[in-house]
């Protein structure tokens, strides 16, 4: 017979086991193992001690970074709160219109923080934030071919997430919805379809505004979700970083799991059999 | 010797290397997440000390901030 205090150590862990570890199975992504499937953007942080609470909180393993030109007047330095995290400082090439400034940047940015992984974004214009798809298969071809780790920020075409991976990147990340827009997963059947047809992980970045836009992106089958402005500009970051990584959690578990078939009509889960008559 | 730095121009003495470049745009050239082009080629941080610079080129010196 069990003593008291094992059956209430059992008990503990049949609660839930998964909480404290995170329900992740393991993420692969460019030839590692990670323990989080959350990637959290650093932008758009009041100030960077609000930025290295709100990580804590999100659990992320990766965070992105951007490069610019040295303001010898800024105070603080993002990497070392990240560095001193421990956390892996993913480059991006924010703000770049052109495969040509695309690929330099990330050339910059692999003698900066000396890795070769680099999130490509190549954008369109400046009202919607949009990838130009055809900028940016250039680029992502390119860096490729020079070595690099490529996670390109795409849209939500199910062909050209095809075309990203055929060329060698690492993962395709389909965006939801504009950038910093909060509108979520704006066609959530492309996001399926991509899921689907490219064997790379998916990763949903940009435009998620609430842990349940998060959750949706894993129940679509996602791999990860990249979020920032969601967390970052949130009333209480912090919070809302933790309510991120539980939305991720959840998310990705209730994909395992197997969600039941939507019926229209009802159907009991409680049987007639056995009813009593009351009459 | 003037060059273009981030986009200001400044002056220089003859001989300057990036890594004086890197000082004058204001960044600790022992810092991690500090990058340098010269004229659109980036020069790696090994050969700061021994690229010299030439009049009339454009440097351009970044660090890691925050993004997205």
């Amino acid at each position: 017979m069990p003593s008291k205090v094992d059956s209430e150590a059992s008990a503990a862990e049949r609660v839930d086991p998964g909480i404290s570890r995170g329900d992740v199975d393991g993420f692969q992504l460019g030839g590692r193992i990670w323990g989080s499937r959350l990637i959290v953007g650093t932008g758009g942080f009041r100030s960077l001690e609000a930025m290295e609470r709100a990580l804590v909180a999100s659990g992320a393993e990766i965070v992105t970074v951007a490069l610019r030109r040295v303001d010898p007047l800024a105070r603080g330095s993002a990497l070392e709160v990240i560095d001193g995290l421990g956390l892996f400082a993913l480059p991006n090439t924010a703000g770049c219109y052109t495969a040509r400034d695309a690929v330099r940047t990330a050339q910059l940015a692999r003698e900066a923080f000396e890795t070769d992984w680099i999130k490509l974004e190549v954008i369109g214009d400046d009202r919607t934030l949009f990838p130009d798809a055809v900028e940016l298969l250039d680029a992502a071809q390119q860096l490729v071919d020079e070595g690099f780790t490529v996670l390109p920020y795409t849209n939500d075409d199910p062909i050209l997430a095809r075309r990203l991976e055929a060329a060698g990147c690492a993962a395709v990340m389909p965006l939801g919805s504009p950038i910093g827009s909060g509108m979520g997963i704006r066609n959530p059947y492309n996001i399926q379809i991509i899921v689907e047809r490219v064997s790379v992980p998916v990763i949903l970045d940009a435009g998620i505004g609430t842990p349940s836009d998060a959750a949706l992106a894993m129940e679509l089958g996602c791999d990860g979700v990249l979020l920032s402005s969601s967390v970052a500009r949130a009333k209480d970051p912090e919070r809302m970083a933790r309510a991120m990584r539980q939305a991720v959690e959840a998310g990705y578990a209730g994909r395992r799991a197997g969600r039941i078939p939507r019926k229209l009509h009802a159907q009991a889960s409680t049987p007639e059999k056995g009813l009593p008559d009351l009459g | 010797m003037t060059i273009e730095l981030n986009g200001r121009t400044v002056e220089l003495s003859p001989g300057a290397t990036v890594a004086d470049a890197v000082i004058e745009a204001g960044a600790d050239r022992d810092s991690r997440g500090v990058a340098v082009a010269v004229d659109g080629q980036v020069i790696r941080r090994v050969d700061w000390g021994k690229t010299k610079l030439r009049s009339d080129q454009s440097v351009e010196v970044v660090r890691a901030v925050q993004g997205g």
